[in-house]
């Protein structure tokens, strides 16, 4: 199974992101912005970073570039397309979630472990999860307060497209706590949390059991991989 | 590119000029040059220099770029020292960074400048800067960047002007460093108001690369272009290692901000991939950064450094301001830009990749084979001097040496005066007044403004004692660092402040079951021209040159920062000394903390009643003097060799390294890292060592380590000990369901009420 990363100027977490995948058993394969070619894969994920420098907006000159505009063109059709932290922005910036995401309350960039509360698990990118379950993932960003209309919100919520809640600490000011959202027809996952970062004993969070032990990030990818499958 | 059509002249001051109008004014002394460099000037070149050779001479001659006062005692790094010690140094002093051997042809080179003068006139750009300017010279070696870590020291915590440098520098620290895709992966932080004029940035970086990847900047090759790409030159930095970084800050006078440069963390990203690019496609015979000094820096630097010479046109330059000046040009330190010898032939490779990235060159002349470094403008030439007189054989001094005259009797006013602690009360007291103060208390609020996680390869962070890399995925290989300076030890005794500072940073690598292996520094001190000061320079450098002779760690480069001092008060001498460590697999590493119920804990090494200059000293009875705690390196290497065999026999659970506080703070540290708690009890270390209940909690005795151990593992620990000769004692067991430390006949101290102090102290002054 082929999982592309598109790698923009000013990218940081793609090898990440390819090692995630790797260790969930697929193939990651490198995708550049400035090629509309997505090679073919069977989902693509927009890593973090700061693409463009975080000029004009975060995510915003990004979601212009030639491999953006094919992952639009795909999403419709269904690719599944998981973006985080500045893909998350990307994803936002592209309208292919609604939404937007501004300076972090505090005014800081924050690194920390964060807990977060699994609300959808029937998206392409957390079937593995059980509903409601709490998991352990790093967050890092200076620009993660989601925000929306009201009218986003309620629709949001009633629409169970909320994919991710923080819990215990809102670290950005998010709305309605909301760390992750979906698409309607659940391909399209953004989240700010870093899930790549989550993958590999010894280089993730710290848990109960050991430091740095926490993989709870693996489970997005294996749940790609396995509807990929399946499909 | 050198015959223009238009020949009049631009009013430049040329060559010509130079020998037509011998007698002109020159502006020598508002350069930073002293009369006998100006007069020597005249004398290689034989005639005045232009205002553009004036202005390259004066900026490469400046302290920061010359080394003139401390050249003379740098030497003795690469004189002492054994065969055995450049076992695995591929490459040492001199060069842009120390690249060192690490097993299965892997290398990595690191390093650790200052950035102290421009931090505190705009502590944002200034800190954000100094990390960009130290990744840049781990990238032109050939590596690529894995890590950064920063080594602060700011004023009084309740100063009004620290929150204003505190917070500038985090984030410009944060911001570059986020951006750059670089782990932060440890550091310092120390508040002393001796720092408030002048706070200390210090920044480190280590890249890591094959052996065959290897690139030493030099223009060895006649014909090869000599291509400038990254930013566009601005008029920002300029003279900055002249103005800034080589003079002490007057209170009056003219602002200094336009010599500070300004950050572009995402042109310096895809700056770093497109020179990774260029050097695996093999299309550059060497990379320049372009830090201090600017172009005046590179281009002398690679003819220099080759044995070439160089013809540069400078009209080449792409500039972000066409107003600037040649001499401007010259000594400009815009950010982000990087000078690259390609050979003719891979010049439409070269373009290729650069623009792929869709960075910026131009191509500014060529490699001659002379001994002369010409730069024009347009048809004019304005620069025409051998290159090794600007890049390496700049002034060296011999600058006056004196016994400072507060030493003696700052030596005799020791801590046995002070009183100790009364009660159990008192002590519980002073323990949790210690914790709380911002020197111990919680960093968070700094580090968790810092990327740990990017790169996937970060085994160790803070508050851990090491910062620790994994470097080959295959195999699990890593490296691991530690930084550390106690100013206050060095300025008691700048000897053995040094000999200190390399212990401590030894200890702290070792404790993570790394084996040390290479040293970088940063010395920190005030004016050279103060010969109280140099005597401090004098005496440190030989302390860690001798002590590194000692634990068979070569030194493998670093910085000098003078002038670090606000009218005529200098700072501590604050000796920033870095240890590197190997370590064969990351999985092995030990954290700080324990994090298992019921396991041992034992302290190695013995106490010693050693007060002078400790922390307790300090933050409870306000008192610096006498002398610091000895330190015997035979015992160090003792302790790190049972350290790692006990690692690789998995015997240890955590190991924390017993420094500023002594054992009372390693013992609280120990139990916020996994919020475990312990019993311990102090009476077998108060009969052995014969000291009373204050030296044992806040006694700073080198060479002691506290660790846990698996009850399974405690036989074949305590023969280890014992064979190894490492004095070993049971002090305590870990308890993770009381929520408490308790210390026998002292206090039973609440974990929540610990981390309650700990934890609130920086966002309580820094909000």
């Amino acid at each position: 199974m082929k999982i592309g990363v598109i790698t923009y100027p000013g990218t940081l977490d793609d090898r990440d992101a390819q090692r995630a995948i790797r260790l969930a058993g697929g193939t990651p394969v490198p995708l550049w912005h400035d090629d509309d070619d997505l090679k073919k894969v069977d989902a693509v994920v927009l890593p973090g970073g700061f693409s463009y420098g975080d000029y004009l907006r975060c995510g915003a000159i990004a979601a212009k570039a030639p491999a953006t505009k094919e992952v639009i063109r795909l999403a419709a059709k269904g690719l599944p397309v998981l973006g985080i932290c500045n893909g998350f922005q990307v994803l936002v910036e592209s309208h292919l979630l609604p939404g937007g995401l501004i300076r972090n309350e505090k005014q800081h960039f924050i690194c920390r472990d964060q807990k977060l509360r699994v609300e959808n698990n029937e998206t392409a990118w957390t079937s593995l999860f059980e509903k409601d379950q709490e998991i352990l993932i790093p967050l890092k960003n200076g620009e993660g307060g989601y925000i929306a209309t009201d009218d986003t919100l309620k629709m949001l919520e009633q629409e169970n497209r909320i994919a991710f809640r923080y819990v215990e600490n809102n670290p950005n000011g998010s709305m309605n706590d909301i760390a992750g959202i979906t698409n309607e027809r659940g391909n399209v996952v953004g989240l700010m949390p870093h899930p790549e970062h989550a993958v590999e004993a010894g280089f993730g969070p710290d848990t109960p059991t050991a430091m740095r032990s926490g993989i709870d990030g693996l489970l997005f990818f294996e749940s790609v991989l396995k509807m990929v499958v399946n499909s | 590119m050198f015959n223009s059509k238009k020949l009049e002249p631009s009013g430049v001051d040329t060559t010509d000029n130079a020998s037509t109008e011998p007698d002109k004014e020159q502006p020598w002394q508002e350069l930073g040059l002293k009369q006998d460099e100006y007069e020597e000037i005249k004398k290689i070149l034989g005639r005045r220099p232009t205002s553009s050779e004036l202005a390259m001479y004066s900026v490469m001659w400046s302290e920061h770029c010359s080394y003139k006062s401390s050249k003379i005692y740098l030497r003795q790094f690469g004189e002492k020292v054994t065969p055995e010690m450049k076992k695995y140094l591929m490459v040492g002093m001199g060069e842009n960074a120390g690249v060192v051997d690490i097993g299965e042809g892997l290398a990595v080179t690191f390093k650790v400048e200052s950035h102290n003068h421009p931090s505190f006139i705009e502590p944002f750009q200034g800190a954000a800067t100094g990390v960009g300017g130290i990744v840049r010279d781990i990238l032109s070696m050939g590596a690529r960047p894995i890590a950064i870590m920063d080594q602060l020291r700011f004023g009084a915590p309740t100063h009004p002007d620290t929150a204003r440098v505190v917070h500038g520098v985090v984030d410009g620290i944060s911001f570059y460093g986020n951006c750059l895709g670089l782990p932060n992966i440890g550091g310092e932080t120390v508040f002393d108001s001796v720092y408030q004029g002048n706070p200390l940035v210090n920044a480190l970086s280590i890249g890591s690369m094959k052996h065959e990847d290897l690139k030493l900047a030099k223009a060895s090759n006649p014909g090869d272009l000599v291509i400038l790409f990254g930013a566009r030159t601005g008029a920002d930095g300029i003279g900055g290692v002249s103005v800034l970084a080589s003079e002490t800050f007057e209170s009056t006078g003219p602002t200094k901000r336009p010599a500070v440069q300004v950050g572009d963390p995402f042109a310096e990203k895809v700056l770093i991939e497109c020179c990774l690019e260029l050097f695996h496609a093999g299309v550059v015979a060497g990379i320049q950064d372009l830090g201090g000094a600017g172009i005046s820096c590179a281009t002398s630097e690679l003819a220099s450094n080759g044995g070439k010479g160089m013809r540069v046109q400078l009209k080449n330059v792409l500039l972000r301001d066409e107003s600037l000046t040649p001499e401007e040009i010259l000594m400009s330190e815009s950010q982000e830009r990087m000078c690259a010898v390609v050979p003719k032939k891979k010049l439409k490779e070269f373009e290729k990749i650069v623009q792929k990235w869709e960075v910026e060159y131009s191509v500014l002349g060529d490699v001659i084979d002379e001994d002369r470094l010409y730069i024009n403008w347009g048809h004019e030439e304005i620069v025409n001097v051998p290159p090794r007189t600007v890049a390496h054989d700049g002034p060296v001094y011999e600058r006056p040496v004196a016994y400072p005259s507060y030493q003696n009797e700052l030596n005799e006013n020791t801590s046995a005066k002070l009183p100790r602690a009364k009660n159990a009360t008192e002590l519980a007291t002073q323990l949790m007044r210690l914790i709380a103060t911002p020197n111990q208390a919680d960093k968070s609020w700094i580090t968790a403004q810092y990327d740990k996680y990017v790169g996937g390869n970060t085994a160790l962070s803070m508050p851990d004692d090491s910062g620790m890399v994994r470097v080959s995925e295959e195999s699990g290989l890593g490296v691991a660092l530690a930084t550390d300076a106690n100013g206050k030890y060095a300025y008691l005794n700048p000897y053995e402040g040094a000999r200190l500072a390399l212990a401590e940073a030894y200890r702290n690598v070792a404790v993570t079951g790394a084996v040390p292996r290479a040293v970088t520094n940063c010395l920190n001190f005030g004016s050279p021209e103060n010969p109280e000061v140099m005597w401090q320079f004098k005496e440190a450098t030989a302390g860690l040159a001798d002590a590194c002779l000692e634990l068979g760690i070569p030194v493998t480069g670093g910085n000098v920062s003078f002038y670090n001092q606000s009218g005529d008060v200098a700072i501590y001498p604050t000796p920033v000394v870095g240890v590197l460590g190997v370590i064969d697999d990351v999985a092995r590493r030990i954290p700080s903390g324990w994090q298992d119920d019921g396991n041992n804990i034992y302290l190695l090494g013995t106490t010693y009643d050693e007060l002078d200059g400790s922390a307790w000293a300090k933050d409870i009875h306000d008192h610096l003097g006498g002398q610091p705690p000895r330190v015997d390196l035979a015992k160090e290497k003792l302790l790190a060799d049972l350290l790692h065999g006990a690692s690789i026999q998995g015997l240890i659970e955590s190991a924390h390294d017993l420094s500023e506080g002594g054992l009372g703070i390693a013992v609280l540290e120990a139990s916020l890292r996994f919020n475990v708690g312990a019993r311990i009890w102090l009476g077998d270390i108060l009969d052995r060592d014969d000291i009373d209940q204050t030296a044992a909690l806040f006694s700073e005795s080198q060479s002691r380590v506290l660790v846990s151990v698996g009850r399974e593992d405690d036989v074949k620990f305590q023969a280890l000990c014992e064979a190894r000769g490492v004095p070993c004692l049971r002090v305590g067991v870990t308890d993770a369901t009381s929520g408490l430390v308790e210390i026998k006949d002292i206090a039973d101290l609440r974990l929540d009420d610990i981390r309650q102090g700990w934890s609130a102290v920086m966002s309580e002054l820094f909000g």
